[in-house]
């Protein structure tokens, strides 16, 4: 009777162990093909990175989920995935990115570029010639009716605009055509009106309109001639270059540029490794290294005193209201807390209120007191002056949480020990209380150091980085950090993006998080073993 | 008898003392209070301030009124409403998902020994120290292309930000949740475990229900931190209907702004809000996580 029961379980189970197996390499099978489908289009367009990516991460997923070794990292399939795909493959893409070209002017792939060159086009001295008419609509249309030397007539369209047919044949009574006038050319077009040979000659527009075609467009070339275009560039693969058919120049192929000897270059460019040119050009560059350096300086300079300032608020508060019995404590720590609740894009806009130069509440106040307005936004002293008293009112609570919490994990015996040895007031602050403290929340210290370096949305949302640097060649600002320095090169470069230039920096600031970070892990360490030893 | 004068003397002065103590630092803490509330008073005052531009503003506004609220809703220019309520879905889906894969995997580093179990778990806490802010060119360039494909999850889709947002959503989470689960005796799962249950039925009726402490945590932790991005969002979504709140009042004052001060006040403090109840409610878990997370990193 058991050993049936036991039996039947047994079954039921294999059952069920069968069922899950058959559905989960179904799944796996139909979101691999979803990916595998993916991944070649990625392919097709060009995006071989991070086509790349993806099989690995298909790879990845695959094994996982059939290999009975790889049991556990089923549990964490997806978040990995997504660790990989959003959070170390951009890393890496940043790297590779940085030495390349990548940017305005080199948005394309090669293959792209050279289509696209391919298709610009140069009215010949010689090549089909047609005698031509001209017809405007009210709206600014234009046909063009064309004759060639054996006398065939075509009605021809506009090339920008989308029709299926657009040569037409020259038909009285068809598309609009009225009476034809003895060489063939219509009289009249429905809509639109025949221009008279000195109306056409002042056209402006018409010269630089392309009928027919697409492929093969015809442009008028004079007051009795339009001819077909032909192909400006032709394409070498076997050089790898381009030969100019106006001037019969040749232009090589240099780092994401056709380039002629002189100097000359073909646009657009496509993206090319270019090795550590972004690297070595802002060292070279005097235009980007005179804001580099302000930029630098300023962004250390800003993340220590907004350490320094936010920690010493922090500690004097817990210092001052760390007695247990001090009444009132709790709502004192509730209305002290309050800028910490408040998501910071919001208080930073509401602070840029708060600083207006002109109409703000503070320079009004300053102004009634002491005829005294300080210049929060066009002076660069008093700028970077606002961007720290918000970012220490940002901080505070922080410090002022974190050090409560640890002043009173100091056990107290210490202080008695002291007291025994005679030490009073500020001989025991500085010298029992500050170390102690700096070694529990030294990580903590770093990890602000390091958040604050990279503080953009208070240096972007309170004042863009301005004023700005007179003579810097991209966009640079006093109170602009590097991160911020990175963002307007990469989406705000009124003269251009440049992606490769601005990921040069963020590797730059990559390693110098990675330095300051290994000073933080080795920092808990010590820490982990201060606390092992009391 | 001088001893005795000197013992009961000690205490009377110690006690004027702390007094005086506790006047002059509660001097102090008035100071610090202004410093700390005066933004809030100001943008509380600033929205029910009818005159509703910068350089009419006071701190006790004449004829207050709730016309900035009311110009909120049907605003062309500051769809503030839609904003709100994308920023509630793309929170809560992220914070979801979150919470799953976070839940899952720590579950798998609690619970099973692997190859690889410490390294991973060290390389995800060292990845998480840069901030997806400065690969964000390379983010911009992915959903870029993936846009070119399938466009639902490209440049400005809101399911391109989430699935950006969840690259982020392993890293610290992963060692709290952990730490926690470490705490949940392993002898739980071992005794269900002769009883016959799966690993999945395991985690789902056993320790999922222990973990609601520490879910609650992370989950606010994500939300305020999903809620409050601001440069992702700015940088992947480009239509101003699909603007975040924290995206649309930055850019509704980028220009004018002393002009629209009373309206932008009203939705400033309406999208504080909630975040500000979450935080002076559940203050001591925030704190007890966001200090306890930034220790371990």
């Amino acid at each position: 009777m058991d050993s049936n029961r036991e039996r039947l379980t047994k079954a039921v189970k294999n059952f069920q162990f069968e069922i899950t197996t058959i559905l989960r390499v179904a799944l796996l099978v139909i979101v691999d093909f979803g990916l595998l489908w993916f991944i070649a289009q990625l392919t097709i367009n060009g995006f071989y990175v991070l086509a790349v990516i993806l099989l690995i991460i298909l790879v990845f997923n695959t094994f996982v989920f059939l290999a009975p070794k790889a049991y556990p990292l089923r549990w964490m399939a997806i978040g990995l995935s997504a660790l990989i795909l959003f959070a170390i493959f951009p890393i890496l893409y940043t790297t590779y990115v940085a030495f390349t070209n990548y940017g305005d002017g080199h948005l394309l792939t090669k293959v792209q570029a050279i289509e696209q060159i391919e298709k610009e086009l140069y009215l010949p001295e010689e090549g089909r010639s047609f005698e031509w008419i001209a017809y405007r609509s009210d709206g600014g249309e234009y046909l063009l009716w064309i004759i060639d030397a054996e006398g065939n007539t075509n009605l021809v369209r506009q090339s920008e605009a989308n029709y299926e047919d657009y040569i037409l044949p020259v038909i009285a009574g068809e598309f609009g055509i009225g009476e034809l006038d003895d060489k063939g050319a219509p009289v009249s077009i429905d809509g639109f009106r025949r221009l008279k040979s000195i109306e056409a000659a002042i056209d402006t527009q018409l010269t630089n309109i392309k009928f027919g075609d697409p492929e093969k467009t015809i442009q008028i070339r004079s007051t009795n001639e339009a001819a077909e275009l032909l192909p400006r560039y032709i394409y070498s693969a076997d050089e790898d270059s381009f030969t100019d058919q106006v001037t019969g120049v040749v232009y090589f192929e240099n780092q994401g540029t056709f380039q002629s000897e002189q100097g000359r270059t073909i646009a657009p460019g496509f993206r090319a490794n270019v090795g550590f040119k972004n690297f070595v050009s802002f060292l070279k560059s005097p235009a980007l290294r005179g804001p580099l350096a302000i930029i630098v300086s300023w962004n250390f300079a800003f993340a220590f005193l907004s350490v320094f300032l936010t920690f010493s608020l922090g500690l004097a508060i817990s210092i001052l209201y760390g007695d247990p019995n001090f009444p009132g404590k709790k709502i004192l720590r509730s209305l002290l807390i309050i800028p910490y609740t408040i998501p910071s894009l919001i208080t930073i806009l509401i602070w840029r209120g708060i600083l207006n130069e002109n109409i703000g509440i503070v320079n009004t106040v300053l102004r009634n007191l002491f005829n005294f307005a300080p210049a929060w936004t066009t002076n660069r002293w008093w700028a970077r002056a606002a961007i720290l008293i918000v970012n220490l009112w940002l901080g505070y609570p922080y410090f002022m949480l974190v050090t409560s919490g640890a002043l009173q994990s100091i056990p107290s015996d210490i202080y008695e020990a002291a007291e025994v040895d005679g030490a009073r007031g500020w001989a025991k602050f500085w010298h029992i209380t500050l170390p102690l403290l700096l070694v529990a929340v030294g990580p903590l210290l770093i990890a602000s150091f390091i958040f604050n370096f990279n503080n953009f949305n208070l240096i972007y949302v309170f004042i863009g980085g301005g004023p700005p640097i007179p003579g810097a060649s991209t966009r640079a600002g006093y109170t602009d950090i590097l991160i911020s320095y990175v963002y307007n090169l990469a989406f705000e470069g009124g003269r251009g993006v440049n992606y490769g230039f601005a990921s040069a920096i963020s590797i730059v600031i990559f390693i110098l998080i990675a330095l300051m970070s290994l000073a933080q892990f080795k920092f808990t360490n010590m820490w982990e073993e201060v606390s092992e030893n009391v | 008898m001088s001893e005795q004068n000197k013992a009961n003397k000690k205490p009377r002065s110690m006690s004027k003392q702390r007094r005086l103590g506790i006047v002059i630092r509660w001097i102090i803490a008035v100071f610090l209070i202004f410093f700390s509330i005066f933004p809030l008073l100001w943008i509380i005052s600033a929205s029910v301030n009818p005159t509703g531009t910068l350089a009419t503003a006071r701190l006790i506004p004449k004829n207050p009124g709730f016309q900035n609220f009311k110009n909120l809703i049907g605003n062309p220019t500051f769809p503030f409403f839609r904003w709100f309520w994308n920023s509630a879905k793309i929170t809560t889906i992220t914070t979801v998902l979150t919470l799953s894969l976070t839940t899952m995997a720590a579950y798998a580093f609690s619970r099973f020994r692997f190859t690889g179990r410490t390294t991973m778990l060290k390389a995800i806490l060292l990845i998480q120290v840069f901030p997806n802010l400065l690969s964000i060119v390379a983010l911009f360039l992915i959903l870029t292309q993936f846009g070119t494909i399938i466009p639902a999850i490209g440049l400005n889709t809101h399911l391109g930000l989430i699935i950006v947002y969840l690259g982020g959503a392993m890293g610290m989470n992963i060692w709290l949740m952990k730490g926690y689960m470490d705490t949940i005796p392993r002898e739980i799962d071992e005794s269900a475990k002769v009883d016959g249950a799966t690993d999945w039925q395991i985690f789902w009726k056993l320790i999922l229900p222990l973990l609601r402490p520490i879910l609650v945590v992370i989950g606010i932790l994500s939300f305020i931190g999903t809620y409050g991005d601001f440069i992702v969002a700015r940088t992947l979504l480009k239509t101003t209907e699909l603007y975040t709140i924290m995206v649309g009042l930055q850019i509704y004052t980028s220009g004018m702004f002393s002009q629209k001060w009373g309206i932008f006040a009203a939705g400033a403090l309406i999208s504080a809000l909630p975040i500000m109840v979450i935080y002076l409610v559940l203050q001591d878990q925030i704190v007890g996580g966001l200090t306890q997370g930034a220790v371990k990193g």
